[in-house]
């Protein structure tokens, strides 16, 4: 474990976070033939969110929300510290779920149904990202971060199904269409800002930088695959930001139930297929 | 009374023949443990004042529960012990006690023209009578022992059943308040809740299968009779499915002893038949974890546990906490290393992660929490008996942290949801909104059993943590079966918590005073569910390991790194309500957006033409996805086919052709 790393996440994730952010607005907007905000706007955006006045239905929700971030940045620094994945992403669990109660909290028609999508969403994602970290330990013997971004083995060409897999459900974590159930970036939508409705100023701020840490994070991950050659990293990184913002204007919001079903379904097959071959070929002696 | 049996032929840590005078103290407090809580049931039942009942009730059970903490107290770093006991007398009194359960059974069956118990005790009786008849004569010179998964069981029964006993005092008043048209036994119901303590003790001291067969007998019937107590048509029915599937499991049990005691080298004693070959007592052990499967309600047997919600809730608590289903993951865990890296070994895992992933599926689709808690218990189970299956080193150390955080997080679930249910008068999740506000205590306690059960760094999380390492080893389909369930779990318990913080201002504190020994013993809980999940490392230090140590020779860790980011996360979360004080008063209020209407806090907006409307909020249920019925046929018919093969497999093996 390296905690130099995770301390540079602390500090790092949020101003490349904003960044990548700031480009995808504009690519987005230069797909919609706008011209698009400047690429330091998400910064200007959450700084003027801080000079706000603090307005909330329930008070218990500036603490879910802090909760929420702080868990958020905890996940961070204990992927990229290079600790257990399978506690990073136990984790990102427990951030998720205080963000999903802030939003109940509030007991608002809008940031309810939100919730109830959020957790939708989370189940929808759980099984794939623990088949990727069952793929990752697999093909290297270990859980820990650090061992496994130190493997000189091409992961990428180990676990096919699990990257594509993992591929699908991070538009999930990105909040991006089709997958944006819960709470979206574009402007129309049934549900306000669902999940986000109730959340103003300050507290707002605050969940805009847990997505900083956590588009950071879902970056990381892809990382892992290619740990073998950080330039191939960069580039791989750089295509799949590329690949969902595509999807993102390419592709209209699907139901619900489309959500979860096709996510499982690819991690039931792709995912668990990956995983069966592995298995077989390292502990089956295949 | 236990030193009459105990003085003779004394055996102590495993050395035959030596006489060793702390052995006969420890004897007697095994001996001690099994028979106080009759003896305090025989007390209850005849005591008729209420208020004298009580006191005497709440005194046996903090000896009990004082008891079992000695006995912590004296085997504390102690390795497995062996206790002799001259046994003809005991083995007479069990055999009449069991003829009399039969006769009860079959009694009740025609009473109630419910025939399948009645046959099948007709047939588990015709075995047993031929067996004692026909076996040959052998002593069994060790007929009870202490090693640390019996203490752990001990421990779990001793405190948290003792501690259900004292709220059930409280709640079994105010039940008759509510339930009008229930007669009151109470008289009854206290001396089965107490014997059954009794007769959990003697299940896990026990080495006697035979006497282990005993135990196991008296917990079915006592489960029967509380399931059935208030004797409404519902009631009686659940009774006698429960008592049909578990008497179902008995049989295979006493089929599992005969051939045990009839065998070529025939053998009784548990700890012996451990270090038998695989292949010869593969048989009788997939017998025994068959009756396992249904005692702890692995698919199909699962409906029994669901149906015994219909009992007051003290007894929900006992059965899926404490006793009954932790008797048939016990036996399993017991049984794991004949069931290591075997074909029925193996299907019994698929059985316990397909039970784990349809029960949690199932849970979604419920708004009653009593059945939500139900078919979270019937989860947790199927992970557990998962891991017995796959029997090594790690998945039985997974399985053993496994018993001790679920059975106090769901303890804590049941009893709040009890306490809250006669305040609220509801059982439905829907009607909790805003319990954290209205009913505080017992709010924050459902919470912190809730999150207990599913979030990091709870105590669950941390054992499914160490359970699915386990999996991803040995068998990777299982890996993804808790992947799936786990992810369902994270839905129900999230939007259960959310009705629960749900800030409401409109429906008021709830009226009437909490009975003060409800809220202490709800208290205790919390305090011991939080205290469990602090003191991890120390309960998997010196119980989980001893255990695993002594049974493998190897023992299973988390890491030190991993505990100490554990405990530092742990630590965390236990700070962060504190913030609260700062955030408490922080923020203008407002009320919730309504559409750009004119709304006010409680959930009220103006509608069209001046008329004000209210609206309300309900969880999503998917029941198109998620619904019983469907989930629980295709439950069913998976687990069907996988006990079909476990049993052919067991059989294969038997005739040697799978060697």
């Amino acid at each position: 474990m390296n905690l130099l790393y995770g301390l540079a996440y602390l500090i790092g994730a949020p101003l490349i976070g904003g960044i990548v952010i700031g480009i995808d607005r504009k690519i987005t907007a230069r797909m919609q033939s706008r011209v698009g905000p400047p690429i330091l706007q998400p910064f200007y955006d959450v700084l003027k969110l801080f000079e706000k006045e603090n307005i909330v239905v329930a008070r218990p929700q500036n603490f879910f929300v802090f909760a929420y971030v702080a868990f958020m940045a905890l996940t961070g620094l204990m992927f990229f510290s290079g600790g257990d994945l399978l506690l990073a992403i136990f984790a990102m669990t427990l951030a998720e779920v205080f963000l999903v109660l802030g939003a109940y909290s509030a007991n608002s028609p809008y940031s309810f149904i939100g919730a109830e999508r959020e957790l939708i969403q989370m189940m929808a994602f759980e099984p794939m990202i623990l088949l990727y970290a069952a793929g990752m330990y697999l093909a290297t013997g270990s859980f820990l971060v650090s061992s496994i971004a130190a493997t000189s083995m091409p992961l990428i060409l180990l676990l096919p199904g699990i990257f594509a897999g993992l591929l699908y459900v991070t538009t999930i974590k990105l909040r991006k269409s089709p997958f944006d159930l819960s709470a979206t970036q574009h402007t129309h939508q049934e549900l306000v800002q669902g999940v986000m409705t109730e959340f103003s100023g300050p507290t707002l701020g605050g969940i805009e930088i847990a997505r900083w840490y956590e588009t950071v994070l879902m970056l990381g991950f892809v990382y892992l695959f290619f740990g073998f050659s950080p330039l191939l990293a960069i580039a791989a990184i750089v295509l799949t930001y590329m690949f969902q913002i595509f999807m993102d204007n390419t592709y209209p919001r699907f139901k619900w139930s489309l959500v979860l079903k096709s996510s499982w379904l690819v991690a039931a097959t792709l995912g668990m297929i990956n995983i069966l071959v592995l298995w077989l070929y390292f502990k089956g002696g295949l | 009374m236990g030193y009459i049996f105990a003085k003779p032929n004394i055996i102590c840590e495993g050395h035959e023949g030596v006489y060793n005078d702390s052995g006969v103290s420890k004897v007697n407090e095994l001996i001690f443990l099994i028979l106080f809580p009759f003896l305090a049931a025989l007390l209850l039942l005849i005591i008729p004042r209420d208020k004298i009942r009580r006191a005497v009730g709440y005194i046996a059970a903090l000896i009990i529960l004082g008891a079992s903490v000695y006995l912590l107290y004296g085997n504390f770093s102690s390795t497995v012990q062996y206790f002799g006991l001259s046994s003809d007398l005991v083995n007479r009194a069990m055999l009449i006690t069991e003829g009399l359960i039969a006769i009860y059974i079959a009694y009740m069956s025609l009473k109630f023209r419910k025939y399948y118990p009645l046959v099948l005790i007709v047939l588990q009786s015709t075995v047993l009578v031929y067996f004692e008849f026909s076996r040959p004569t052998e002593a069994i010179l060790n007929n009870l022992f202490l090693d640390k998964l019996s203490l752990v069981m001990a421990l779990i029964i001793g405190v948290i059943g003792s501690l259900i006993c004292i709220y059930s005092f409280g709640y079994m008043k105010d039940f008759h308040v509510h339930h009008k048209d229930a007669k009151d036994r109470r008289g009854v119901f206290f001396f089965v809740m107490y014997a059954f303590l009794g007769a959990m003790f003697g299940l896990v001291f026990s080495n006697n299968v035979l006497w282990l067969y005993f135990f196991w007998e008296l917990t079915t019937i006592c489960s029967f009779i509380l399931i059935g107590y208030t004797k409404t048509d519902e009631a009686v029915n659940n009774a006698f499915r429960a008592l049909t599937l578990n008497l179902l499991g008995s049989l295979a049990f006493i089929l599992a002893i005969f051939y045990l005691g009839t065998m070529g080298s025939p053998t009784l004693a548990l700890d012996k038949i451990l270090l038998m070959d695989k292949a010869i007592v593969l048989l009788p052990v997939v017998l025994i974890a068959f009756a396992g499967m249904t005692k702890s309600a692995q698919l199909p047997f699962s409906s029994w546990l669901v149906g015994a919600m219909v009992a007051p809730t003290p007894v929900s608590a006992l059965l899926h906490s404490s006793t009954m289903v932790k008797a048939g993951v016990y036996i399993m865990v017991r049984f794991a290393p004949l069931l290591y890296g075997s074909l029925p070994g193996l299907m019994l895992s698929l059985v316990g992660g397909f039970t784990f992933l349809i029960a949690s599926g199932i849970a979604i689709s419920q708004s009653n929490a009593k059945k939500v808690l139900a078919y979270s218990t019937i989860a947790t189970l199927g992970l557990i008996v998962a891991c017995a299956g796959v029997g090594t080193y790690e998945a039985v150390w997974a399985a053993m942290l496994l018993i001790i955080f679920h059975a106090l997080a769901k303890c804590l679930m049941f009893l709040s949801v009890g306490t809250a249910e006669h305040k609220i008068g509801s059982r439905d999740i829907e009607d909790m909104e805003g319990l954290a506000t209205r009913m505080p205590g017992v709010g924050v306690m459902m919470l912190i059993g809730m999150a207990g059960m599913f979030l990091a760094p709870f105590g669950m999380l941390i054992s499914k943590w160490a359970a699915i390492r386990a999996f991803i080893d040995v068998n990777p389909v299982l890996f993804g079966l808790v992947a799936f369930g786990s992810a369902m779990t994270i839905f129900f318990w999230a939007k259960w918590m959310g009705k629960i913080i749900a800030v409401t201002r409109a429906n008021g504190i709830a009226n009437g005073r909490m009975n003060r020994d409800e809220l202490a013993v709800l208290v205790v809980l919390t305090i011991l569910t939080i205290g469990a999940c602090l003191s991890f490392p120390l309960i998997s230090h010196y119980f989980a390991e001893p255990f695993v140590l002594e049974v493998y020779g190897m023992a299973a860790q988390l890491g030190q790194d991993n505990i100490t980011i554990m405990l530092l996360m742990f630590a965390a979360v236990l700070l962060l309500p504190f913030s609260m004080l700062y955030f408490r008063k922080k923020g203008k209020q407002l009320p919730a957006y309504m559409g750009a209407r004119p709304s006010t806090p409680d959930l009220h907006f103006s509608g069209t033409a001046g008329v004000e409307k209210e609206l309300s909020l309900n969880n999503y249920y998917l029941e198109n996805m998620f619904g019983e019925t469907r989930l629980m046929k295709t439950g069913v018919m998976i687990s069907v086919v996988l006990v079909v093969m476990m049993f052919l497999f067991a059989w294969l093996n038997y005739a040697g052709v799978l060697a």
